[in-house]
């Protein structure tokens, strides 16, 4: 299968593919899996590490928008190849409101089904998923490691999943 | 990818003529320390370009990262009621260590904003200014603070006065002469 293989840059899964599911440590004793998460939008956002500048900028801003894509209905899940302890820290001290899941053992492996496993530094690539609620991959976005995305293409995504959703979620 | 930012609107907090040909959008936080950096910057900037420059400072405070930085926004935007929102800004920023409720309120003293105009501020009546702001930055791919525009496009270049002035006055150009 392509998981034993490092992927090249821009093999991300794209648009239309059906998300692998999974399982990862969102703490020391919980687990989240794809599949929980059914019936919702799902924001998938990998990146290299806790603490390194521009994840800090770029989970700290997704913290700030998070109400915006709960109007979608949709979750925002953080993945990195930290372990539970690390993404404990770092949670606590930038107040996150959403979950950091570890894809620390077998490191970086649902990364690497993702696409975007980045095997010579050992972390995952700064991407992004949005996920509709059926499970299929709806948008895909690999930004340059140092860069900070940005929500703006994730919002797209998600108004252009559920128009219906976001114009009842604006009346409200 | 992105829509763009918002253009210039009735409740946006401008500086400099409307009909400038060159109009620089700062997206900050009274509480981030890169604003604080940029301020004295954008400053420099302002009076190097004169009446050729339209200044615009929208709201981006990021309230999970900066404990005060919510009620510095609605603070600036009751004075903004008051007519006095750039000194509200300028006092805001050059007293970045000092942003505290009760710093808060000492500023409201100094603007002349009544006790009752801030109680209501800090209550949230001007969260939807905020708000529409910050999702307006959001949706025009403000990715941190502060981001800038010249005349609706980022500006990604170094934040020193020189290249920031090179940028605007290149802008102002080909908007003065369109390219045939």
């Amino acid at each position: 299968m392509a998981e034993q293989m490092a992927p090249a840059p821009g093999a991300h899964l794209p648009p239309g593919t059906r998300a692998p599911d999974f399982t990862l440590p969102a703490t020391p004793d919980q687990r989240l899996s794809l599949a929980e998460m059914r019936g919702h939008p799902v924001i998938l956002a990998f990146y290299p590490a806790d603490w390194s500048p521009v994840c800090g900028d770029e989970v700290s801003l997704f913290n700030e928008v998070l109400p915006e894509f709960h109007r979608f209905g949709a979750q925002l899940v953080g993945i990195s190849t930290d372990g539970v302890w690390c993404h404990a820290a770092f949670a606590a001290e930038r107040k996150l409101h959403f979950p950091l899941l570890a894809d620390f053992e077998p490191k970086g492996e649902v990364a690497r089904r993702y696409g975007v496993y980045r095997a010579a530094e050992g972390v995952a690539d700064r991407a992004l998923f949005v996920i509709d609620a059926e499970g299929v991959i709806r948008w895909s976005y690999v930004s340059p490691l140092g860069i900070n995305p940005g929500a703006d293409g994730i919002l797209e995504a998600l108004e252009q999943l559920s128009p219906q959703t976001h114009a009842e979620g604006a009346a409200a | 990818m992105t829509h763009g930012i918002p253009p210039i609107a009735a409740d946006d907090h401008v500086l400099g003529p409307s009909d400038a040909p060159v109009t620089l959008v700062e997206y900050g936080d009274y509480q981030c320390p890169y604003c604080g950096e940029a301020y004295p910057i954008l400053k420099a900037v302002q009076q190097e370009m004169g009446s050729r420059l339209r200044f615009v400072f929208r709201n981006f405070p990021l309230v999970d990262m900066h404990v005060h930085a919510r009620r510095a926004a609605q603070l600036a935007e009751a004075a903004a009621d008051a007519g006095v929102f750039w000194p509200a800004h300028d006092m805001l920023f050059e007293n970045q260590d000092a942003l505290d409720d009760r710093s808060l309120a000492h500023y409201g003293d100094r603007l002349g904003l009544d006790r009752a105009a801030l109680v209501s501020a800090f209550a949230g009546r001007y969260d939807d200014k905020i708000e529409r702001d910050f999702i307006g930055g959001i949706r025009g791919g403000v990715n941190g603070t502060p981001s800038l525009f010249i005349n609706g496009l980022r500006y990604e270049g170094p934040r020193d006065v020189e290249s920031i002035v090179a940028a605007l006055r290149d802008s102002a150009g080909r908007v003065a002469q369109p390219a045939l």
